[in-house]
């Protein structure tokens, strides 16, 4: 593996997390339980569609072979997208969308923050650009946790039955594999088992305050960045590439 | 009160109107103003809410990451406008909540446009183009309007609605400059959408209950048949430019009056979908029931918690 695949797998990876998360996030839109969060809720997937933008054009140039972040974004085949487990799963009740929301910002922070320091500028920009919206995302995912969570028996009981469900796709978001090595040899990537602990503790802080537990059992899935995902996201990708794929080559 | 106080209350009130003094939430005013306030108000706030719906069918499957964040800003953007709006109908002494009951109960209306369907992503366009075109000529004279807190509400609204009108305009455009298959999709969206937009400016003037008070009020501006024939005059021409055909035989430009002279709108078809019997009338109000009722549980956990937190910090 050269450099240059190297980096545009690793790419791919954080694009595809913010689309496919962005997308279940705009399945919201004009449903959303309350209006203040129906607009905060698309709010967020608008910041993780434009994440994804930049990170699928910089994708884009460094795979240097005609495609532009449309293609890579819409005209890829299921066992191509390289996100996370976790981004793809069912928005449930608001409770579990909070909680998918809540696993996934406290690992980007955590990661934007050291790859704001990437040796790659581009990737060091992107991150700096995006981390303003990550601090956002992560005040108001994890502060309607602690409103469920401590709220009635019944939105306690909701969120813990999410969180317990949710909680087997966390050591995804830690994978790591010959790309990411090669990466942080080069300073561009970052290793995230070093921040593992932090995430750890972090999350359990909240999940304290909201009396709310992680289940003992560490039952764990992985399987996204290779491109084996769950039955889910084939549907997601039906609606996301209909026009696309319908009338192929035209300009929108 | 005595009846000549009143009457006294009300010259003074129709003094200010006539003036262009803007009238104040804290300010006297007739209980039929604060009705027809109140009402009008809240239904467009309602059309806000309801608005995002036809657009939000389309939101998943936009064809490009550029028309799907525009999209998605161009929704939020009507979700802040409908909290403006109801922010506006609490300062007249409604509750928001009782509002938004009358709409799912069928008692309040919203615009009848959005009881169409939302069938392809040429739809996208046309709604930004002329439902947001018509929404514009309505509400600029709104900025105007005689009671203070919407008239600036109308303010903020108008400023993103001309850009939501051109979001529109640019996806038709490219549509209709595009492929054959493209600019049918466009034709053919315009084909159904044309009349009903037209349709959103009421009923013709002698059939509008409302209309001539609320003119002496300075609520309203114009009657619905001007702006109609206001927003006719717009945007047929547009439609010219780019090579698409308004669905109306008998539309002509009249070189007496200066306007376009255009055919009779199907208003069996009008009464019938405010009446709630339009394509989708049962569909977007269920939407919003539902929105409600799973939102119940997160109200009162949010509720609760609050509580909580409050008992905490007194008993520290
Ligand atoms: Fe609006
Ligand atoms: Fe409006
Ligand atoms: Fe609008």
């Amino acid at each position: 593996m050269t450099k240059q695949e190297a980096l545009f797998e690793y790419l791919l990876r954080r694009a595809d997390d913010t689309l496919i998360l962005g997308h279940r996030l705009s399945e919201w839109c004009g449903h959303g339980p309350i209006l203040e969060e129906d607009i905060a809720l698309t709010n967020l997937a608008l910041d993780l569609v434009g994440q994804a933008t930049e990170l699928y054009q910089y994708a884009a140039k460094v795979e240097d072979k005609g495609r532009d972040e449309d293609d890579l974004a819409f005209l890829r085949l299921e066992r191509e997208y390289k996100n996370v487990l976790l981004v793809e799963q069912t928005n449930g009740d608001f409770g579990k969308t909070i909680v998918r929301q809540f696993l996934f910002d406290h690992f980007q922070i955590l990661l934007y923050e050291r790859l704001m320091e990437s040796k790659d500028e581009q990737i060091a920009a992107i991150a700096a650009k995006s981390i303003k919206e990550v601090k956002y995302h992560l005040k108001h995912s994890s502060e309607w946790v602690i409103r469920l969570g401590d709220g009635t028996e019944e939105s306690h009981n909701r969120v813990q039955e999410s969180v317990t469900d949710l909680s087997r796709f966390i050591d995804e978001l830690f994978y790591q594999d010959e790309v990411d090595e090669l990466l942080i040899k080069e300073g561009v990537a970052c290793d995230t088992s070093e921040f593992r602990s932090t995430y750890d503790a972090n999350i359990k802080a909240v999940l304290d305050e909201a009396t709310l537990s992680l289940p003992k059992e560490k039952w764990q899935l992985d399987g996204g960045r290779k491109g084996i995902h769950s039955e889910h996201l084939g549907y997601l990708l039906a609606e996301l590439q209909y026009v696309q794929r319908t009338h192929p080559g035209m300009e929108w | 009160m005595e009846k000549q106080d009143i009457s006294k209350l009300e010259r003074q009130f129709q003094e200010k109107i006539d003036n262009e003094i803007k009238i104040e939430p804290k300010d006297w005013m007739p209980d039929a103003y604060r009705e027809t306030l109140i009402r009008q108000i809240s239904q467009h706030a309602h059309s806000e809410i309801v608005g995002q719906l036809p657009e939000g069918n389309w939101v998943t499957r936009a064809p490009n990451l550029r028309r799907k964040a525009v999209l998605l800003a161009k929704i939020q953007d009507e979700a802040g406008h409908g909290l403006y709006l109801y922010s506006a109908v609490e300062t007249l002494g409604a509750d928001r909540e009782e509002t938004i009951d009358d709409l799912h109960s069928g008692k309040a209306k919203y615009s009848s446009i959005f009881n169409y369907p939302s069938l392809t992503w040429a739809d996208m366009g046309m709604i930004g183009w002329l439902v947001d075109g018509a929404a514009i000529m309505n509400q600029v004279p709104l900025c105007r309007c005689s009671y203070g807190p919407y008239a600036r509400a109308m303010v903020r609204v108008c400023k993103e609605e001309s850009f939501h009108q051109r979001q529109g305009f640019e996806i038709v455009t490219k549509l209709a400059q595009g492929t054959p298959e493209q600019k049918e999709m466009a034709q053919e969206s315009l084909n159904r959408w044309w009349w009903p937009a037209l349709m959103m400016f009421g009923p013709s003037d002698k059939d509008s209950k409302h209309t001539a008070q609320s003119m002496a009020w300075k609520i309203k501006r114009h009657t619905n048949d001007e702006l109609r024939q206001m927003f006719v005059d717009v945007t047929v021409p547009q439609a010219e430019l780019i090579g698409l055909k308004v669905p109306d035989n008998d539309l002509k430009f009249n070189e007496e009056t200066g306007h376009y002279d255009f055919g009779e709108i199907n208003w069996d078809e009008f009464w019938q979908v405010v009446k709630g019997y339009g394509p989708c009338n049962k569909e977007r109000v269920e939407a919003r029931k539902k929105a409600k009722e799973e939102g119940m549980w997160i109200r009162e956990a949010a509720n609760a918690y609050a509580e909580k937190r409050a008992n905490r910090k007194k008993a520290s």
